[in-house]
C-alpha cells in the first residue's frame, strides 16, 4: 500500500492537478460551488496521501521534516473547511517536488555522465588464446585484452600491438583524439576511436586515473564546507521550532489560519538545497573540463586566492629538460663523456635523464660505488676514478678548484636559462653541461589572465639556479623568483606568506613538492604528477593541462558567488514572506507555498547556469 | 566491521537525508560515526557489523521509510 502510493508519486501529482483545475473551472466558469469545494476535498486528500505517509515515516524516526509540516498545515485546512487552500497547497509542494527532481537531476547530470562513462566489461585474452566479453570485476593486472573500434578501453595499460586514435576527452577533458601505438600508454574510460589495439593491463578498477578521478568526484559533491555543517545543524532544529511556534501562535491568537500558515511558510527549503546544487553544478563543469575541485570548502578558499607559487620544472616548463651546450676542460673528451653517461645513468634526476639521453650513444664504464648527495648531486666510483656529477655546492663540497674561464662560462649559461651540471674527475673540473628546459606553450597567456582575475602576486620557486629562475620571472612577468631552493625552503616560504596574510594556492607537479601542497591553502596538482600529489591537492588539472588553470579560478569564483546568490535568495525569501504574513493583508497558505516552491526552483536553476560556465578569454 | 555503499532512488530534499540517518542509526550493529547520507550522490555510506546486522536489514529499514534502494554493496 505505502509502496504503491509512494511510487505513483508523479500519477498522483497529475490527479491532483486535474481535480484542482477542474474545481476552479466549475466556480468560476460552471458558477457551481458546492462542485468546486468537493473537488477540492478530493484534490486535497488524494494529494495529502504521500505527503502524510512519508511525515509518518519522518515521525517514527523521531525526525520533524517539511512532510511533517506540511501535513499538519493540510489537515488544519481541512479541519477550519478550507478546502482550497488544503487543496492547492498538496498540489504545489507536489508539483514542486516533481520539477525539483527534473532539475536536480539535470545539475548532476555531468557528474553521473562522467561515472557512467566507467567500463563495464572487456575482450580478455582466456588461456586458449580466444577473446571472451568478460566483466570489469574479471580483469587482472597483467592480462591481455583487446579493444575494438569504438569501445572503451577498459583498464590503465600498455599497447602490446596494433594502432588507433584515442578520445581521452573523460581523463582530461580534451576531445581531440591521441594517437596510440606499440609502447603507449592507454587510460581506462577513454575510448577509441578508430583502429584495434592489444593491450596489457596495469592497474585495474579503483587504481585506475579514471577510477581514481571518479572516486574523488565522488566524494567532491558531498563534501561540506564549515558553513554547510552549520546551516544543516541549524536546519535540524529549525522545523521542530517552526512547529512549535506555529502551536504557540494557534494556542494564543486561536487563529488557526495563521498558524497553519506559518507551518507552511516556515518549511526550510531554498537554504539548504541552495549550497549543495551550485556546488554540485561548479563541479561538474569542472569535471567536464578536465579541473577537478575538492569540494566546496575548497571552491569557497580558491575563490578568494590572491597569491600562486609555481614550481618550475613540469608546471611552467614542459618538463622535458634537453642538453643546450657542453664545455670541456680536458683534452679526453670522450673519456669525459663516457664518465658522466656511466655516472647519470645511476640517477633518474630529469637533468640527469637529458643527459643521458644526450649522450646515448657512449659505452658506459662499469660504476663501482655511488653516494647520492641530497641537493648536490652523485659522486660515485668509476674505473678506478673519484666522479662527481652535480652542482657548485657538490664542486666545492669536492674541493674542486674552478677556474676563471670556467666562472665567466657558468655565469653566461645562467644567463641563458641553463640548468648546469658540473663534473669533476679526481678534483679536476671536466666539463659543464647546461641544459634546458622549454616553457609550457601559452603560459604566458595564462598567467595574465590569473592576474586579470585578481591574482596579485604570481611568483616562482625552483630548485634551479637563480639566473634560470630570473629569466623564466622576466620571460613571463612574475612577480617574484627564487631560485636554489630545496622543498623545505619552498614549505617555509609558503607559511611566510601566510603568515602576512596572504591566501595562498601552490602549484606543483607533487614531485617533491608534496610539503608545499599540502600545507599551501589551495594545492594544485598537475594531474600526471604522482599519486599522492593527486590525494593531497585540493585542485587536480587533469593530464598536467597548465592551460586549465584559468578556467579552475574562474569555475571556482563562479561557483564560490553562485553559492553566495543562493542563501541571499533563500533568506531573502524567507524574510519577505515573514513580513508579509505579519504586515500584510494578501499572505495565505497557497502564495507561501508558492513562493517557497519558487524559491527551491530558483536557487537549483541559478547553480545550474555554472553547469555552462566558461571563463572570459 | 564491514563496508556498505547504497544507492538510493534520486534525493531530493534535503531532509531526506536526516530521515535516512536517524532511521540506520536506530538499527544495532550500525556504526554512527561512520554513517553518511550524502544529497547529491544520493548514497548511504556506513560501516556495519555483519554478525550483529545483515546488509538486508539495512536496506529493508531504508524501503520502508519508502525510499527505493538501487543497488547496495
Amino acid at each position: 500500500m505505502q509502496r504503491t502510493i509512494l511510487r505513483n508519486k508523479k500519477l498522483i501529482t497529475l490527479i491532483s492537478g486535474i481535480l484542482v483545475a477542474a474545481a476552479f473551472a466549475s466556480h468560476y466558469l460552471l458558477h457551481n460551488g458546492p462542485l468546486a469545494e468537493g473537488l477540492m476535498l478530493a484534490a486535497s486528500i488524494i494529494g495529502v496521501l504521500p505527503i502524510a505517509l512519508q511525515a509518518y515515516q519522518a515521525l517514527r524516526v523521531k525526525v520533524v521534516s517539511i512532510d511533517v509540516l506540511v501535513t499538519i498545515a493540510v489537515i488544519g485546512a481541512l479541519v477550519i473547511g478550507n478546502y482550497e487552500e488544503s487543496a492547492v497547497v498538496t498540489f504545489l509542494f507536489l508539483f514542486g517536488d516533481y520539477l525539483e527532481l527534473r532539475t536536480l537531476n539535470k545539475t548532476r547530470s555531468a557528474i553521473r555522465e562522467l561515472t557512467q562513462m566507467a567500463p563495464e566489461s572487456a575482450l580478455k585474452q582466456m588461456e586458449d588464446g580466444s577473446y571472451q566479453e568478460v566483466l570489469i570485476d574479471e580483469v587482472d593486472i597483467g592480462d591481455n585484452l583487446r579493444v575494438l573500434t569504438g569501445a572503451k578501453v577498459p583498464v590503465d595499460g600498455r599497447v602490446l600491438t596494433g594502432e588507433g586514435h584515442v578520445n581521452e576527452a573523460s581523463i582530461t577533458g580534451e576531445a581531440v583524439p591521441v594517437s596510440k601505438h606499440e609502447g603507449d600508454s592507454v587510460f581506462a574510460g577513454t575510448i577509441l576511436d578508430n583502429g584495434t589495439l592489444h593491450i596489457v593491463a596495469d592497474r585495474v578498477g579503483e587504481d585506475t586515473t579514471f577510477g581514481r578521478i571518479i572516486e574523488l568526484v565522488e566524494e567532491a559533491q558531498d563534501a561540506k564546507s564549515e558553513a554547510e555543517r552549520f546551516i544543516d545543524r541549524f536546519a535540524k532544529w529549525y522545523t521542530p521550532a517552526v512547529l512549535v511556534l506555529a502551536l504557540v501562535v494557534c494556542l494564543v491568537t486561536r487563529n488557526i489560519e495563521l498558524a497553519i500558515t506559518i507551518l507552511v511558510l516556515g518549511c526550510p527549503g531554498a537554504l539548504v538545497i541552495g549550497v549543495p546544487v551550485s556546488n554540485v553544478a561548479g563541479i561538474g563543469n569542472g569535471a567536464r573540463h578536465g579541473v577537478l575541485l575538492k569540494g566546496s570548502e575548497v571552491i569557497h578558499d580558491f575563490s578568494r586566492v590572491d597569491t600562486m607559487v609555481f614550481d618550475k620544472t613540469g608546471t611552467l616548463t614542459i618538463g622535458r629538460p634537453k642538453v643546450a651546450e657542453v664545455k670541456h676542460y680536458h683534452e679526453e673528451q670522450d673519456e669525459t663523456r663516457a664518465l658522466i653517461y656511466s655516472v647519470e645513468s645511476q640517477s633518474d634526476h630529469p637533468l640527469a635523464r637529458a643527459i643521458v639521453e644526450h649522450l646515448s650513444d657512449m659505452t658506459p664504464y662499469p660504476v663501482e660505488k655511488t653516494d647520492v648527495v641530497k641537493g648536490g648531486g652523485i659522486v660515485a666510483q668509476v674505473n678506478g676514478q673519484r666522479v662527481a656529477v652535480g652542482n657548485l655546492a657538490l664542486m666545492q663540497q669536492e674541493g674542486v678548484a674552478i677556474s676563471e674561464s670556467a666562472m665567466d662560462d657558468i655565469a653566461a649559461m645562467e644567463k641563458a636559462g641553463q640548468s648546469i651540471v658540473m663534473t669533476s674527475v679526481e678534483g679536476q673540473l671536466r666539463a659543464l653541461v647546461g641544459i634546458r628546459d622549454q616553457l609550457r606553450p601559452k603560459v604566458k597567456e595564462d598567467l595574465q589572465r590569473l592576474k586579470r582575475m585578481g591574482v596579485k602576486h604570481l611568483v616562482l620557486l625552483s630548485g634551479d639556479n637563480q639566473g634560470t629562475v630570473d629569466l623564466v620571472a622576466s620571460e613571463l612577468g612574475l612577480t617574484e623568483a627564487h631560485g636554489h631552493m630545496l622543498p623545505e625552503d619552498k614549505a617555509a616560504y609558503i607559511k611566510d606568506l601566510q603568515k602576512q596574510g596572504r591566501i595562498v594556492a601552490f602549484v606543483g607537479d607533487g614531485v617533491n613538492d608534496s610539503p608545499s601542497l599540502a600545507l599551501a591553502q589551495i594545492g594544485i596538482a598537475m594531474g600526471s604528477g604522482t599519486d599522492i600529489a593527486i590525494e593531497t591537492s585540493d585542485v587536480v588539472l587533469m593530464n598536467s593541462d597548465f592551460s586549465r588553470l584559468p578556467h579552475a579560478l574562474g569555475l571556482a569564483k563562479a561557483t564560490a558567488f553562485n553559492m553566495l546568490q543562493n542563501i541571499v535568495i533563500a533568506i531573502g525569501v524567507v524574510l519577505v514572506l515573514l513580513f508579509s504574513l505579519f504586515f500584510s493583508t494578501w499572505m495565505n497558505m497557497s502564495i507561501g507555498m508558492l513562493v517557497h516552491e519558487a524559491s527551491i526552483l530558483v536557487v537549483i536553476l541559478n547553480g545550474m547556469r555554472l553547469l555552462r560556465y566558461k571563463p572570459r578569454a | 566491521m564491514k563496508k556498505a555503499t547504497i544507492q538510493l532512488e534520486t534525493l531530493t530534499c534535503p531532509s531526506c537525508m536526516t530521515k535516512i540517518e536517524a532511521a540506520l542509526k536506530g538499527l544495532e550493529g550500525v556504526n554512527k560515526d561512520t554513517l553518511s547520507v550524502s544529497f547529491n550522490t544520493s548514497k548511504a555510506k556506513v560501516d556495519y557489523d555483519d554478525s550483529k546486522v545483515a546488509i538486508e536489514d539495512i536496506t529493508k529499514r531504508i524501503t520502508d521509510l519508502g525510499y527505493e534502494v538501487k543497488k547496495p554493496r
